[in-house]
């Protein structure tokens, strides 16, 4: 007998949703086998990381608040990933909207202190639309490989952070970090940790739906991006929307960068580059670049993290088995993604 | 003089670890097998090779555990980019996020139980010492490619071979031909899974070697993450040699020299002119243009740039 993979006629729904459960079952049985060789009582370990995400409102509400500017990046980044353009620099664009944000606090003090956040936000998403917006370009243009650029342009992003933190914007007093913004234009709280992005995180979520789902838009992206022979009889200009898609998507990466440092550390530290630019790109592969199956992806990724956190104090285990065990539930899913677009095909062989 | 020399040296012992990486690389992606998780990868080796020295006495146990280790994890992503077709930028990602993770977890859980099973600020008995040749160490500034590990000396043996391998024999050319245009290479008899399997995987052991480097030699301890952006280094080289093994080296001795430096000028309490962010962030810059420059350069003369055509897409014979 012999085994075929066939390309499936339709995308299977039905696959869509089961290969992602077994996926998460088999990596936590993975990483049991992980925590077993390291003399720990996997149920326990399990229980510790459930209880330190979800177990009272604090920690709850910390997983909310770990998981919005991967929620953010994971938009931002699905929709150049429409287009198959592999816009890999969500770190460098989330970086710059942390730059652009502390740029406003710092130096825009001519405006009024309410006026701060609202332009700080937007400076933010501008540097992060034009960060992105420049591989996108050399895209359209000259087809200059766009994985490789804007994986570049991050490192170049997070060194100028750097260099702006430690020296140039540095604060006169204290250690490495620029002064922290005025405490009026800070991102309110408004549920114990949990701030205001939520709603901003929220409100992207459905305009991206609407935008990509129900516009003329969002229809000549899923046309590029499935079939760009088509696209392109149809008279859908493939480099315009490119550099637009790019942009948009470095908007929201750049904008979940201001978001989170007007809300957390409410200054440009060490840090900035916490890797949620990485994970977002993650988030919008496992929800099939849907903006309401990204909610529950990035809640899901965002109390591995926090999990982990409280598995190091409740246990003594490292806390990098929340990475271990992010990484642990790609990889059945990665093998599985197959399934979705083809099927298996058992053929006997025929006596000859 | 002093000073260059000093300088020299350091970018050797620093890029011995970044060309072993960069060249396995070039063979992965030769193939059209894009691999992200070579900082994963690379610190895994470094893990395992700094662990097993230290359980087994012996350097070279180190080593091959390293190169072991480096193999079975791209093992993974052949897996699951080739055979399971996967997306080969989510696959590396996954690999350089479980393989980081899994290194500094196991970092602190493969330790003597002295040190709290911990493997930071643990001591190897011995390390890849450096072996002068003599008479030719002796020779100003250049001699300090005379005074070097063991290590660097395979790799003196290992850059001409892999680009002999590559350029001048058969295997080379299918090699190519399968990251070029895998449909032609197929249909010319040649199995593309297995050369890309083959060769990620051998890309991994590489890898691993180049974290072993660092564990073993350049910085003989473990810490976490302490191959601190090297694997994305590498990402960068090999597009900096424009994917031919004999060039690995002047990017090598570029990007490590320009990470020497900043140590070199601390360390020699020179004020500097130009920020030591700037300096580290130089390389990526410098392959940013090198990558741009060179497309558009070659806009109308096709084949001319050295990317494979194929670098990043799967395939399956029945693909249309």
């Amino acid at each position: 007998m012999r085994v075929v993979v066939e390309k499936r006629d339709t995308r299977s729904k039905r696959m869509a949703i089961l290969i992602p459960l077994v996926s998460f079952i088999v990596s936590l049985m993975l990483g049991a086998i992980v925590l077993i060789a390291s003399k720990s009582n996997p149920l326990q370990a399990y229980g510790a990381m459930l209880n330190g995400a979800f177990g009272n409102a604090r920690r709850f509400q910390y997983t909310i608040v770990e998981s919005l500017p991967l929620l953010m990046c994971g938009l931002g980044v699905g929709i150049a990933f429409r287009l198959k353009f592999w816009n890999i620099g969500a770190e460098g664009q989330y970086v710059w909207g942390a730059i652009g944000i502390t740029w406003v606090m710092q130096f825009w003090r001519f405006l009024p202190v309410p006026m701060l956040l609202p332009v700080g936000l937007a400076v933010g998403m501008t540097l992060g639309a034009l960060w992105a917006g420049v591989p996108g370009f050399l895209k359209a243009q000259w087809s200059v490989d766009e994985t490789l650029t804007t994986l570049m342009l991050n490192y170049v992003a997070i060194g100028l952070a750097e260099y702006l933190y430690i020296n140039k914007w540095k604060a006169p007093l204290g250690n490495m970090g620029t002064p922290e913004f005025p405490r009026e234009a800070w991102l309110p709280q408004i549920w114990g940790k949990v701030h205001a992005g939520i709603f901003i995180a929220l409100a992207l979520v459905v305009l991206l739906w609407f935008l990509l789902y129900k516009t003329r838009w969002g229809f000549e992206l899923n046309m590029i991006g499935k079939n760009p022979k088509a696209a392109r009889y149809q008279g859908v200009s493939i480099k315009r929307n490119i550099v637009l898609a790019m942009i948009l998507s470095g908007a929201i990466c750049g904008l979940s960068g201001s978001v989170n440092t007007a809300a957390i550390a409410h200054r440009l530290t060490k840090g900035v580059n916490a890797g949620y630019g990485f994970t977002g790109i993650i988030i919008a592969w496992m929800s099939g670049l849907n903006p309401f199956a990204s909610i529950l992806v990035a809640v899901v990724m965002a109390a591995l993290t926090t999990g982990a956190d409280a598995l190091q104090i409740a246990m003594k285990l490292p806390e990098s088995m929340g990475e271990v065990l992010q990484g642990l539930v790609l990889i059945p899913l990665l093998a599985g993604s197959i399934f979705v677009e083809h099927k298996l095909k058992f053929i006997k062989k025929e006596a000859a | 003089m002093d000073f260059i020399t000093k300088l020299l040296a350091a970018t050797i012992a620093m890029g011995t670890s970044l060309t072993f990486a960069t060249i396995g690389e070039i063979y992965t992606e030769k193939t059209g097998v894009l691999n992200l998780g070579m900082e994963g990868t690379m610190l895994m080796g470094a893990l395992t090779a700094f662990a097993s020295t230290l359980a087994s006495g012996s350097l070279y146990v180190g080593l091959v555990v390293a190169m072991l280790t480096g193999g079975m994890l791209s093992l993974i992503h052949a897996f699951l980019c080739v055979t399971m077709r996967a997306n080969q930028v989510v696959s590396g990602l996954a690999i350089t996020m479980f393989g980081t993770g899994l290194a500094n977890f196991l970092g602190q859980r493969l330790g003597p139980v002295s040190n709290n099973y911990n493997l930071v600020g643990m001591n190897l008995p011995k390390k890849f010492d450096n072996i002068a040749i003599p008479l030719l160490k002796d020779i100003p500034v250049l001699g300090a490619f005379f005074d070097v590990s063991i290590l660097t000396y395979l790799l003196y043996l290992i850059i001409p071979f892999a680009w002999f391998f590559m350029y001048k024999t058969k295997h080379g050319l299918a090699i190519r031909a399968v990251g070029e245009s895998p449909k032609t290479a197929a249909a010319m008899g040649l199995s593309v899974s297995r050369l890309r399997y083959l060769y990620t995987i051998i890309g991994g052991m590489f890898a691993g070697l180049g974290g072993a480097c660092l564990s073993l030699s350049f910085t003989p301890s473990w810490n976490d993450g302490m191959t601190g952006g090297k694997g994305w280094i590498v990402i960068a080289l090999v597009i900096f040699a424009t994917w031919n093994p004999g060039k690995a080296v002047i990017g090598t001795l570029v990007f490590g020299g320009i990470t020497s430096l900043q140590f070199s000028l601390q360390a020699a309490g020179i004020k500097m002119v130009i920020p030591t962010q700037f300096l580290a962030f130089a390389p990526y810059l410098i392959t940013f243009f090198t990558l741009s420059v060179m497309t558009i350069l070659n806009q109308n003369r096709k084949g001319a740039f050295a990317s494979p055509s194929a670098l990043g897409s799967s395939f399956a014979i029945d693909d249309k």
